[in-house]
């Protein structure tokens, strides 16, 4: 039995990355200091690089990423938002680093559970983000991403998240690969411009006008582009070995459904759950889950989403004075279609608030009973006042 | 590597074509025509100039010229961007600035003699 948190140490440390600079946050804090005994006891060769701050801590990573070694940090919450300004210089920069995100709410008020507002607004800064669901799915992942971040056609870095507490610190099974067959998985990081290459000298971050910055962002934004061929590949590759597969959009029970519920990470569980009630219940009730919201799975959502009769998109982080970052992107890729499914956006669980399969029955009833409302509704909050709506 | 193969990267012509992860390699400033963002030109009169070398250890762009004696001898036009700090700070006040306009009457518009930077309309279809 293992947690999310522990699971994502342990392939840190078979895997052996060069470099690892951090500075713990709850609930990330359990990466950082496990693999640090594994570097305390070497059981690892990493250069471990105790920094100040969150924000020198993705600054070491991106140094060390660009002069070649393999790098992996962690954090979560407001040290995520500290490490903002370097996200997209990293991406840039094409440094294939492995980030531990471990979802909490960011403050105020200050709480350390979960909700996707940390990671939601670095869906613009160039990195991928994958979401999992359970511990074993972090683990898996950790591997995926490292051969993801590094593949030639993609030189990206990754965002393996995960829900605060809910899966980073839920102890449940998890079955590990042996120590040579993760490293023969992930191999070696194949390294074209070294900063540290002295005999071929580059530099990286130079100064570009209008000229030419246009240009080196329209590469950047190729590498992504390749992610979603290449995730494919090396998932097949890696089934082989777990016999555990992860498609970029999760469907459960999806194909003949005619409601379905739109969700990320750990609530997938219980919606999931919901569904199977249902169904035994005669209602065509089924769930997607968007496992990489970058970049986003838009034909495959397309296609899954196609000819439903209702959709709910459950957003565990509000964009405030907008549509939340998932519904927004499921409206928006669902605009192609000439029959469009009608919708209705929800939050839920923010700073940690539970998510109970009552809550879930509710949003299915809602949708059978043809009942939307344009704005998005509240599940699971106090609102006993002029209105009970999505209070229940 | 000489200024000469460092220019003969050229410029990319096409988004696939820039190196990854905003890399630079080794090249040169030398044939950077930085003067062509000048909008004021500084000129100097030989007879009131000291040779006192503020000027020379205040330029921004190492524009101002010496001669064998390290005296001031005038000002590289191809590099200066018309910052006016050599005019500023002249304690002869032997350094002017003037519209570059003044001088395309009798020198027509600004002939383009090394690197524009910011140039790649050429490119753009």
């Amino acid at each position: 039995m293992t947690s999310g948190n522990l699971a994502f140490a342990e392939a840190m440390r078979q895997i052996n990355p060069d470099v690892v600079a951090a500075y713990p946050i709850t609930p990330s804090t359990e990466i950082p200091v496990r693999f640090a005994e594994y570097v305390a006891n070497g059981e690892v060769d990493t250069e471990y690089v105790a920094v100040e701050s969150e924000h020198s801590a993705i600054s070491a990573c991106v140094g060390a990423s660009v002069s070649g070694a393999r790098v992996m940090t962690a954090s979560s919450a407001n040290g995520v938002a500290l490490m903002h300004e370097i996200f997209p210089i990293a991406a840039a920069f094409r440094a294939p680093i492995v980030f531990g995100l471990v979802n909490r709410s960011l403050g105020a008020p200050i709480n350390i559970h979960c909700d996707h507002s940390d990671s939601m607004p670095e869906r613009d800064s160039g990195w991928v983000q994958i979401y999992c669901e359970d511990a074993q799915e972090v683990y898996d992942s950790v591997l995926l991403a490292t051969r993801l971040a590094e593949h030639t056609d993609v030189l990206t870095p990754v965002f393996v998240c995960q829900d605060g507490f809910i899966t980073s610190h839920c102890y449940e099974p998890v079955e590990f690969l042996g120590d040579e067959a993760v490293q023969k998985f992930v191999g070696t990081r194949e390294m074209h411009y070294p900063l540290l290459d002295v005999d071929n000298p580059v530099s990286y971050g130079s100064f570009v006008m209008s000229e030419y910055y246009y240009e080196i962002k329209r590469n950047q934004i190729e590498g992504m582009n390749n992610v979603p061929r290449v995730y494919d590949e090396l998932a097949d590759e890696l089934a082989t070995l777990t016999g555990r597969t992860y498609p970029k959009l999760e469907q459960y029970r999806c194909d003949d459904a005619e409601f379905v519920i739109v969700v990320m990470s750990s609530a997938t569980g219980v919606v999931k759950d919901v569904v199977d009630d249902l169904r035994r219940r005669d209602v065509k009730a089924g769930c997607l889950r968007v496992r990489m919201f970058r970049p986003f799975p838009t034909a495959d959502l397309c296609s899954a989403l196609r000819g439903k009769r209702g959709v709910a998109v459950l957003d565990r982080s509000a964009s405030i004075g907008g549509t939340a970052p998932l519904a927004s992107e499921v409206k928006s890729a669902l605009y192609d279609l000439d029959e469009r499914p009608k919708i209705q956006e929800y939050i839920f669980g923010l700073g940690g608030r539970d998510f109970f399969p009552k809550d879930a029955e509710a949003v299915f009833e809602r949708m059978q009973n043809d009942d939307y409302e344009r704005r998005a509704r509240f599940i699971g909050l106090l609102e006993s006042c002029e209105t009970t709506e999505g209070g229940k | 590597m000489s200024d000469l193969e460092a220019a003969s990267f050229g410029k990319p012509k096409c988004w696939r074509d820039v190196p990854p992860g905003t890399i630079a390699f080794g090249a040169t400033a030398r044939l950077v025509e930085t003067g062509l963002w000048r909008s004021m030109r500084p000129v100097l009169d030989t007879a009131k100039c000291v040779s006192c070398m503020r000027c020379w250890l205040q330029c921004p762009d190492a524009s101002i010229e010496t001669n064998g004696e390290n005296k001031v001898s005038g000002i590289d036009l191809f590099f200066c961007k018309g910052c006016g700090i050599c005019a500023e700070i002249c304690p002869t006040k032997a350094i002017s600035m003037h519209p570059e306009s003044d001088f395309q009457k009798n020198e027509g518009a600004p002939r383009e003699l090394g690197e524009n930077p910011g140039s790649v309309g050429e490119f753009i279809g």
